[in-house]
């Protein structure tokens, strides 16, 4: 069995590295939704500059692994005079990485609305616009939630990387506590079930959204 | 083409073993060692030093790969260090040649039953002298003190514990003794602990934080590869360096100590600390 003495001991660190993964999770839960979304709309804007800015971002971002982002903004940027704390390095770096596959995830939810959806909106004389906000967007939303919430769960675990440049997250306690007491499978084993807290609500959160939108059809 | 990138990629490995198990050999010397205990027979009583003189050979065990104490020279495949001056050093007294001398590699766990199963005369190798190991060999007098230092930019105000201030940031690696030490010595700091000493480095490169701290010996190392960065002075823990030799023979104990004497008072000890170290010794 799980040796419980170990969380109560370290209670205080649990709950920091907790408090910090929450926080990080969520700061770049919602820089990555904005930044996802205009990079997702650059994508498909009827503007080709923008089209390949988007691209450009979303190839070069999503084919790289996220610890080497992580290690740019925090190892990388000092070099020309910006200096971020870990925690804030880890965190911008998780959204810029997240925003990439969220950028996908919409515009593949937006481009499964029918063209011919697009082509009724402009002829009945709504703008690009309009269109999208009331005919593509409330259709698109549907599609893109479950994907979406796989991308926010993949977000909080892999908020796990800010351990790896001392940005104190739930990892990083870990990591401490598991060198600090030798005991290191049950250390991982309480570490992981903080993980479960966050990311199964999430989880059943997502599960309920598809089943109240499903509703809508 | 694939097959030397894949030589590379596999010497990096080794590479990063290597000095892992550098990193590993300094953190370990609590380990329990003279496994080979009872294989020791009494080699002490025909006396070290007839031994060397009959063999015109002085066998010293050493390590391979522990930058400036002893490290073996990939290109030319020889072994240099401090350690292996003070090794050349006995040779010359005792044989009158310093060349005469035989190096074996040893680890911290090998480093023990070698000795007293008569493989090598003497342990040079950054052996911090304990009561435990004391049980198992007789140590020289002191010729090294380690101790946990910080390494700091050569323009930084920062000189000893004193100088850690509220809001200054520490770099260690993660679940080090280091790390554990400056908590308790310097508790308003924070400490940041990573993977291994050579990210911890990157960062403080990069700025991110005030000061690294772990052994001088491996911060000597450090500075050495990038001349930006200095060691501070004050040690604030103590690791004794001595040079064990087998348990009994206070006659080698007495040649070794009157060398060692010897070198401080003429000034070879200081050329040596100077040359490996990059510093003249704290008087």
């Amino acid at each position: 069995m799980i040796d419980m003495s170990i969380l109560f001991d370290h209670w205080d660190l649990f709950l920091q590295g907790f408090g910090n993964t929450l926080k990080a999770s969520l700061l770049a839960l919602v820089g990555s939704f904005v930044l996802g979304t205009i990079i997702a709309i650059f994508r498909i804007a009827p503007m080709r500059p923008l089209n390949w800015l988007g691209t450009a971002y979303v190839e070069f971002i999503r084919n790289i692994p996220l610890l080497l982002i992580v290690f740019l903004f925090f190892l990388g940027l000092p070099a020309v005079g910006v200096r971020l704390e870990p925690f804030v390095a880890g965190t911008l770096g998780l959204t810029v990485y997240t925003a990439a596959f969220i950028a996908e995830t919409i515009r593949a939810g937006i481009q499964a609305v029918p063209i011919g959806q697009t082509e009724a909106a402009r002829s009945s004389g709504l703008t690009y616009i309009e269109t999208m906000r009331y005919i593509i967007l409330p259709q698109a939303i549907k599609v893109v939630i479950p994907p979406m919430g796989n991308q926010f769960i993949n977000l909080v675990k892999n908020s796990s990387v800010l351990g790896v440049i001392a940005g104190l997250d739930l990892m990083y306690f870990g990591d401490l506590i598991s060198a600090d007491t030798f005991v290191t499978f049950d250390v991982y084993i309480i570490v992981g079930i903080f993980y479960l807290i966050l990311t199964l609500p999430l989880s059943l959160l997502v599960g309920y959204l598809e089943r109240y939108l499903a509703k809508g059809r | 083409m694939k097959k030397s990138l894949l030589n590379k990629v596999a010497g990096l490995g080794l590479v990063l073993m290597l000095s892992a198990t550098a990193l590993a050999g300094c953190g370990s010397s609590k380990a329990p060692e003279g496994q080979g205990g009872e294989s020791a027979s009494g080699t002490a009583a025909t006396g070290t030093l007839a031994k060397i003189k009959e063999r015109d050979k002085f066998v010293v065990g050493v390590k391979y790969d522990l930058n400036l104490f002893g490290l073996k020279d990939p290109g030319t495949g020889n072994v240099e260090g401090f350690d292996i001056d003070i090794a050349k050093a006995i040779a010359k007294k005792v044989l009158g040649d310093e060349n005469k001398i035989e190096l074996k590699e040893v680890t911290s766990k090998t480093r023990i039953p070698m000795l007293k199963n008569g493989e090598i005369d003497a342990i040079i190798a950054t052996m911090t002298v304990t009561e435990e190991r004391k049980k198992e060999v007789d140590f020289s007098d002191i010729y090294f003190t380690a101790g946990q230092a910080l390494l700091v930019k050569n323009d930084s105000p920062i000189n000893g514990l004193a100088d850690l201030k509220k809001g200054m940031k520490v770099l260690s690696a993660k679940g080090s003794t280091s790390a554990k030490n400056i908590r308790e010595k310097a508790p308003d700091v924070e400490v940041l602990e990573f993977e291994n000493y050579a990210e911890a480095f990157t960062a403080l490169k990069a700025g991110q934080g005030d000061a690294l701290t772990t052994d001088n010996a491996l911060l000597y190392g450090m500075s050495k590869q990038d001349s930006n960065y200095r060691v501070t002075e004050e040690t604030f823990t103590e690791e004794p360096y001595g040079i064990a030799i087998n348990k009994g023979d206070a006659e080698f104990v007495k040649t070794v100590n009157d060398l060692l004497k010897e070198l401080k008072e003429n000034g070879e000890y200081d050329k040596i600390y100077e040359k490996w170290i990059g510093e003249k010794p704290k008087k």
